[in-house]
């Protein structure tokens, strides 16, 4: 049994959150400079520029790369052998949001309730937590700011069984399609497919955890992921939706077994800003 | 790409010349508002009490800053998406809003109000923040405070960078940009 602080969780959580609006992950920079080079429209070669530009001077002035913070989603991968004092471990993670949202100068963007209250909680509390519990004595924290808009284009439908990868790429064409220019394009794209509704969500979000352009390891799932991006590059919407060759960088698809009645798929988009970073304790 | 320096609030004689695609830099001032302030401009509005300041001639930027650190004008501040805003966008237009700043497509109620009443709106770059933050010389806010990040605040901008997307002559550059680079249908 290993004892891991409590402190220590708040300290990283704060820390990653922090990291991960200023510093644009390298995998994100090398995808965006290859588009680059390979965008056809002025403009849209013009705007990616920019989007590089604006990481260099996120990363020197610590200033957060979208003024859309996000909400902090945060995932716990917890090692059983891993035994947390000091403290509990959600109200850990909530006070190390809470902590680095306003030592960062990060902006406050949720409200304590959807409908009619829609006040500001203040300190962008609470997180969203998915925990797993995994073998080992080691705490995994990733913490990923997800911006609003991207967020609100996100899909989930229970396709019929015998569907296919056709229909899911369709699927996915089509949400991207009607999502425009509103996801901050060139987007990641996370693809869930199978399980079950609330579980092919979380598999699509996962899926933008993935290092930009790594590839699934099942060949039939890589080989689903270029189709996908193909198609989706041939839409023309383009960077910001203004029209050009790159709409999105990459496509992250992940699967898991379903009922015989089902084929649940879930895409969840992520803007180009795709800011996530992690520890391990 | 040649860029044009416009003046904000912009002259309707302006208005006339701007054309979907033109990449401009915007100097002058711009109002920031997002969706709380929108819907209380609008029960404002419906309501005939006076708006927190002069809508007539101005441009809105769809904003909600991260927060300044000390010293500084602003935090982040690029756009946020600007279709949330059209169910309220066609009143303020016929209430003399001339422009909008911010990204992604709008409605065809909102186009029809550009071009009916001479107006325009911009898209500046998505996820740019840090970046456009530098073209931001003054902020303060003015109205509805108790809003935090989506307060109404007063800018003024130089060389602020933005691209026309609809202009009064039913120019949409989403249409357009995406029809020259289309590859197939769906």
């Amino acid at each position: 049994m290993r004892k891991i602080e409590a402190r220590e969780i708040t300290e990283a959580v704060s820390r990653l959150c922090q990291q991960a609006n200023f510093e644009l992950g390298q995998d994100v920079l090398q995808a965006l400079k290859k588009a680059r080079q390979r965008e056809e429209s002025p403009l849209a070669r013009d705007i990616l520029d920019n989007i590089i530009k604006n990481a260099g001077i996120a990363r020197e002035e610590k200033l957060p790369l979208c003024q859309d913070c996000g909400t902090a989603v945060v995932f716990l991968k917890v090692g059983q052998d891993v035994h947390i004092t000091g403290g509990d471990l959600y109200d850990a993670v909530a006070d190390g949001v809470c902590h680095g949202y306003a030592q960062g100068y990060l902006r406050k963007s949720m409200v304590s309730q959807p409908l009619s209250a829609r006040t500001n909680t203040g300190d962008n509390t609470p997180p969203v937590i998915h925990t797993e519990i995994v073998p080992g004595d080691a705490l995994k924290i990733a913490v990923m700011p997800k911006g609003g808009g991207a967020e609100n284009m996100s899909r989930l439908v229970m396709l019929k069984p015998g569907a296919g990868s056709k229909d899911v790429t369709d699927l996915v064409v089509k949400t991207v399609a009607e999502a425009g220019g509103n996801p901050c394009p060139p987007l990641i794209i996370g693809l869930g497919i199978g399980g079950t509704a609330e579980r092919t969500m979380l598999l699509a979000k996962e899926a933008l955890l993935r290092p930009v352009g790594q590839p699934n390891p099942d060949p039939e799932i890589a080989e689903l992921e270029e189709a996908i991006l193909k198609r989706v590059n041939s839409l023309g919407l383009g960077p910001l939706g203004l029209g050009g060759a790159i709409t999105a960088l990459a496509v992250h698809a992940e699967v898991m077994p379903t009922h015989i009645a089902s084929l649940p798929v879930a895409v969840n988009l992520q803007c180009h800003s795709a800011r996530h970073q992690e520890v391990v304790l | 790409m040649d860029t044009l320096p416009i003046a904000s609030p912009i002259n309707a004689g302006v208005i006339d010349k701007l054309r979907a695609g033109d990449r401009v830099l915007i100097s002058g001032v711009l109002y920031t508002a997002r969706d709380a302030a929108h819907r209380r401009l609008i029960e404002a509005l419906d309501s005939g009490k006076e708006l927190p300041f002069d809508l007539v001639g101005q441009t809105l930027y769809y904003l909600g800053p991260s927060p300044a650190r000390p010293g500084q004008v602003i935090g982040s501040a690029g756009p946020t998406t600007s279709a949330r805003m059209d169910g309220y966008t066609p009143p303020l237009i016929a209430a003399g809003l001339r422009a909008m700043v911010g990204k992604g497509s709008r409605s065809p109620e909102v186009k029809e109000a550009i071009k009916q009443h001479r107006a325009v709106y911009f898209v500046t770059i998505g996820g740019a923040g840090a970046l456009l933050a530098r073209s931001i010389k003054k902020a303060e806010v003015i109205a509805y405070p108790d809003l935090a990040a989506e307060a109404i605040m007063r800018l003024e901008v130089e060389d602020f960078p933005s691209i026309v997307a609809n202009d009064i002559h039913g120019g949409d550059l989403f249409q357009q940009g995406r029809a020259s680079f289309q590859k197939d249908s769906l």
